[in-house]
Formats: structure tokens, C-alpha cells, sequence
């Protein structure tokens, strides 16, 4: 658009990840996107396996100490083996039964529609990640980084 | 009754699927044309008129048909 409206600016610092905290951060930022809003997120600790290439397709929901799942699974139970990769299975088919994208295409879409992305440093460093490991990133940044993008932003997410 | 110049039938998918795909179409369409869009989304409801005011584009119609929503939306000149 020509008018010199500044444009609306949305961040997001996603630190988890499991398949159902890889979620909204990518919902909001897609759909940010198709606001006409700037977007950026900061993949930091655990979220970054939702851009690692080598992860990302895996990501899980783990049943134990999750009383919140459609089907609540006692401890006990879902310390068993398997129980982990069942519980991914039912959300991974509840989410495609209600029309809701996968991970993947969630982050095509925000690709598609600018969202910037940006791995933690420091994370990368300590866990042995390196740039070739995650899908392509605008940047790798500290702590310093991000806070400079994020100062002037209208909404602040930590998820 | 407005006229549509294009239609999305966004029926069956969820959040945030109908303003990701409405934003495609919307950017395919010409300045000044309609997009028609119907969803079954009870979110769209809120969804699409934020969506299309935080665009700059018009919402100058809405509605519901056999139980779904619809909504007119004019991209600007």
C-alpha cells in the first residue's frame, strides 16, 4: 500500500517445543502476516526444534503430568512407553480433522508472507545446533538482538 | 445486494485458515474489485472484519446463508 501508514508490528518469542506449543505462535504470526503486520520470531531454548529441520517434522505432546489432554491419561499410564507417541497421534489427527494446518505448513504460510525468523544464539551454542541444522533463518541473534526488534513493537508475546 | 467480483469458499477450514486464505485472494484482485468470502469458522465472525480493517480494506457487506457467513470485502482504489 502507497499511504505511509506505519505498519503494525507483532513479536514473538517462542520457547517451547511440543507440538501443541508450536501452535499458537504460529497461528498468530501467520495470521499477523495476513494483517499486513511486520512479524517476527525469536526461536529460542526448546523452540528451536520447531525449526530444526532434523525435529521439526517429530515434534511431540507428551500425556504425563498434562491433565488437559481430550483424554486424560493418570500419570502412571503415561510414563509407559508409546504413550507419548499416541498422545501426538491423536492430536496430530483431532488437529487434521478440524481443518487446521500442520506444523509445516504453518511455517510455509508464514514464510510465504514474510515472517521474519530468528534463531537464539546462545541456545544454538550451548546445544550444539548450527545454522545448517534449522530451515532457513533471517538471523541468528542474542538477547541484545531480539530486544532491539522488539522495543518498538505494538504486541509482545513469550510463549 | 452487492455484487461480488470474486468468490472464496473457505467452508470446513478453521483458524486461521479463511484471513490466510482470504489475504492470497485479496492480493490477486484488483483495486476497487469485491471478494466475497464464506466461512463456517465461528471464530470469522470477529476474524474477518478485524482482518479487513487492519488491511485498509472496506467490509461494506455481511451476512449469513444456510448457515454460513459471508462477507464482502472491496479492495481499495
Amino acid at each position: 500500500m502507497a499511504e505511509e501508514k506505519k505498519k503494525k508490528k507483532l513479536c514473538i518469542i517462542v520457547s517451547k517445543g511440543t507440538l501443541d506449543a508450536a501452535y499458537p505462535p504460529l497461528i498468530l504470526a501467520s495470521t499477523a502476516a495476513s494483517m499486513d503486520w511486520e512479524v517476527h520470531l525469536f526461536f529460542t531454548f526448546y523452540g528451536l526444534d520447531i525449526i530444526n529441520k532434523k525435529k521439526n517434522k517429530s515434534l511431540k505432546v507428551a500425556p504425563i503430568a498434562n491433565p488437559a489432554m481430550p483424554m486424560p491419561v493418570p500419570n502412571i499410564i503415561g510414563m509407559l512407553p508409546g504413550m507419548t507417541a499416541m498422545a501426538t497421534m491423536m492430536m496430530k489427527r483431532m488437529m487434521k480433522k478440524g481443518n487446521v494446518p500442520s506444523i509445516e505448513e504453518l511455517i510455509n504460510m508464514c514464510r510465504e508472507m514474510g515472517v521474519r525468523f530468528y534463531g537464539c544464539q546462545m541456545t544454538m551454542d550451548v546445544m550444539g545446533i548450527s545454522e545448517e541444522d534449522l530451515i532457513p533463518v533471517d538471523a541468528c541473534l542474542g538477547a541484545a538482538g531480539y530486544l532491539d526488534i522488539a522495543s518498538d513493537a505494538d504486541v509482545n508475546l513469550f510463549i | 445486494m452487492v455484487e461480488a467480483d470474486e468468490v472464496l469458499d473457505t467452508s470446513g477450514l478453521s483458524c486461521p485458515m479463511p484471513v490466510l486464505k482470504a489475504k492470497k485472494a485479496m492480493e490477486k484482485l484488483s483495486p476497487g474489485k469485491v471478494l466475497k468470502i464464506i466461512a463456517t469458522d465461528r471464530g470469522s465472525v470477529g476474524d474477518i472484519p478485524a482482518w479487513a480493517k487492519n488491511n485498509g480494506y472496506e467490509l461494506i457487506d455481511r451476512g449469513e446463508e444456510n448457515g454460513k457467513f459471508i462477507f464482502y470485502v472491496k479492495k481499495p482504489e
